[in-house]
């Protein structure tokens, strides 16, 4: 709120000079305001440099780039000889990731099509309060219950020895990163103005094709950034996975093999690797990565919405 | 008079069938979350009592209850929730009131969207580096609540960041057109228009936060410990680290005592999160615009 002011009112200078004078303490304040606003930017900064700074004498000394990620031996412990190759676990990840994303991604974005498109108001508060609660089971509780839930019927299904492998932990994943995919597809679908459905609808287009025809393509970038994030928190658990995947650092021939991912080799062996250590630089360089796919990926959902915005 | 042709009855049928179809997929997806709660209170109930709640685990946790870990989870929670609480909030009434359209504005977007996106573990790695062995506090109540802290501020910002910026702004013109400076209208006005809205989103993020194993997996969380914490130095356990290990480290627990722990785990997880519910829409009803 700008006040224009002229010579001929020195009434209204005087006033906003006396607004210019702020007293030290909302000074003061309003300092420590401006300070906690950019907080964030030093925590994740704070973030990079103790991983890095971890790290730092791995990647400096034992560190190959070649055996880090393009070996699928990891043998952090060997007496013989000591490998440090990710390939394996960082298979496991990606595995998991796309198989938990084949499944989500369309079931998420039919709900949430429905749920903003299709649903009364009643029942879309009703879906609402379920996505909360779906969201707000702990990821410890999901691996607790792909141990016994999953395991036993994937045994039955599918006749294999073992349940706990990449397709347990997928599902599992599947079902955690729902709530994620689901709301935030559902924001992207309402934010795609009112008039583009109320002049289709006018145009005589069924809700079907109101859908197909208007909204996909108008809300593409949100639902792209959806199924993004949902990649993202599917590539973060930890876990869950731990728990799901069936702990073995192998590269797996198929879905009912047991796997292990990178958030889950760092859960696991850094309780037992010694402070300081090789391993334990090792494993914190393994954090590193996992920060910069996070990284990567945040930022390619935040291009996305933002692109739609614009 | 007016009969619908062929080719419009046909339509008519396909978003039928259309709608069927979404509707479906949606109820069954939210299916399993129904049988998950059903199934453990079928599995758990059994080993539900007082004692087990108020019992300290003993045999090797094969036997007693899970007391200390509901209390360790307490303190995580209570000490995370002080410490992000008030960082988020002024961070958030930062980004609403003060901060213009520029580039220091959108890193700061963006580093709060990736502070939101870093993996647990990676926040369990940072939380070990930096408070437990720069700080010095070694793995202790206070290192682990920090971490979490760190965790749950972009979920803080975000939602005290949509309720400041519910506050319609009418409300701040009206203040500043009597006078008020800016700090005075955020303290008379805004805040308190918004508060419910801050409210809930931090009863959510203590939802989340008591749930939480990967981040306090090395910073503050103990597999058993035989006394209760007395300071923040010290280390505790936690109800989410609890189910961890008796579902897959010890072996000879009795089988209704994960599902129970778990039970317990999500139930109050649960009620925090009504409580959150049930504030937000008695906020809805008692909204003044």
């Amino acid at each position: 709120m700008e006040i224009k002011v002229t010579e001929s009112a020195p009434l209204a200078m005087e006033w906003r000079q006396k607004k210019k004078e702020k007293p030290v303490s909302e000074k003061i304040i309003e300092g420590m305001i401006k300070t906690g606003g950019v907080s964030c930017i030093v925590l994740i900064a704070a973030i990079l440099f103790f991983i890095l700074k971890e790290s730092y004498p791995f990647l400096v000394g034992a560190f190959n780039f070649k055996e880090f990620f393009f070996s699928e031996e990891w043998y952090p412990a060997s007496v013989v000889k000591i490998r440090y190759g990710i390939l394996a676990l960082l298979t496991g990840t990606v595995l998991v990731t796309v198989i938990s994303m084949l499944i989500a991604v369309p079931l998420g974005l039919a709900c949430a099509f429905y749920i903003s498109e299709f649903c009364s108001p009643k029942v879309r508060e009703i879906y609402k309060i379920l996505i909360e609660f779906l969201a707000a089971i702990p990821s410890v509780v999901w691996g607790f219950i792909a141990i016994m839930m999953i395991n036993p019927t994937i045994i039955q299904l599918f006749d294999v020895p073992i349940g706990l492998n990449i397709l347990n932990a997928s599902i599992i994943l599947a079902l955690m990163s729902l709530p994620l995919i689901i709301s935030v597809g559902e924001d992207a679908l309402r934010a795609v103005p009112e008039t583009y459905r109320e002049a289709a609808e006018a145009l005589g287009a069924t809700k079907w094709e109101v859908a197909t025809r208007i909204l996909l393509p108008a809300a593409k970038n949100g639902l792209m950034a959806a199924a993004l994030l949902g990649v993202g928190r599917a590539l973060g658990e930890t876990m869950a996975v731990l728990m799901a995947t069936g702990h073995s650092i192998q590269i797996p021939n198929s879905i009912f093999e047991p796997g292990r991912t990178l958030t889950a080799t760092i859960a696991a062996e850094l309780g037992e690797s010694p402070k300081g250590g090789e391993h334990y630089q090792a494993l914190f360089a393994i954090g590193l990565v996992l920060f910069c796919l996070s990284f990567v990926v945040n930022l390619t959902a935040d291009y996305l919405i933002r692109g739609r915005r614009q | 008079m007016f009969k619908p042709s062929n080719h419009l009855l046909n339509k008519e049928i396909k978003e039928k069938k259309f709608k069927n179809l979404l509707s479906s997929i949606t109820f069954f997806l939210f299916l399993p979350a129904l049988i998950i709660i059903f199934w453990l209170f079928v599995k758990g109930h059994s080993a539900l009592s007082w004692d087990f709640l108020l019992m300290d685990p003993i045999e090797g946790m094969t036997a007693g209850g899970i007391f200390p870990t509901i209390i360790g989870t307490f303190w995580l929670v209570v000490i995370s929730v002080l410490v992000a609480c008030p960082m988020g909030v002024i961070a958030a009434i930062y980004l609403s009131e003060y901060a213009k359209d520029n580039k220091l504005t959108r890193i700061i977007r963006l580093a709060i969207l990736n502070l939101a996106g870093v993996p647990s573990i990676v926040h369990a790695l940072f939380g070990l580096g930096a408070f437990v062995l720069f700080m010095k506090m070694g793995t202790s109540i206070l290192a682990a609540s920090l971490t979490l802290a760190v965790m749950n501020l972009p979920v803080i910002i975000t939602s005290t960041l949509e309720s400041l910026k519910a506050v319609p702004q009418s409300y701040r013109e009206a203040s500043w057109n009597v006078g008020a400076s800016k700090l005075q209208t955020i303290r008379h006005i805004v805040l308190p228009n918004s508060l419910p809205g801050i409210l809930t989103g931090v009863v959510f993020s203590v939802g989340r936060s008591a749930g939480e194993t990967a981040a306090i997996l090395f910073t503050g969380v103990a597999f058993y410990l035989p006394f209760l914490p007395k300071s923040v130095f010290d280390q505790c356990m936690a109800l989410s680290m609890h189910l961890f290990t008796i579902s897959t480290q010890v072996v000879g627990v009795p089988d209704a005592f994960p599902y129970a722990t778990a039970l317990v785990l999500i139930l109050l997880i649960l009620s925090v999160n009504s409580i959150a519910v049930a504030l937000r829409s008695y906020f809805r009803m008692k909204r003044k615009w």
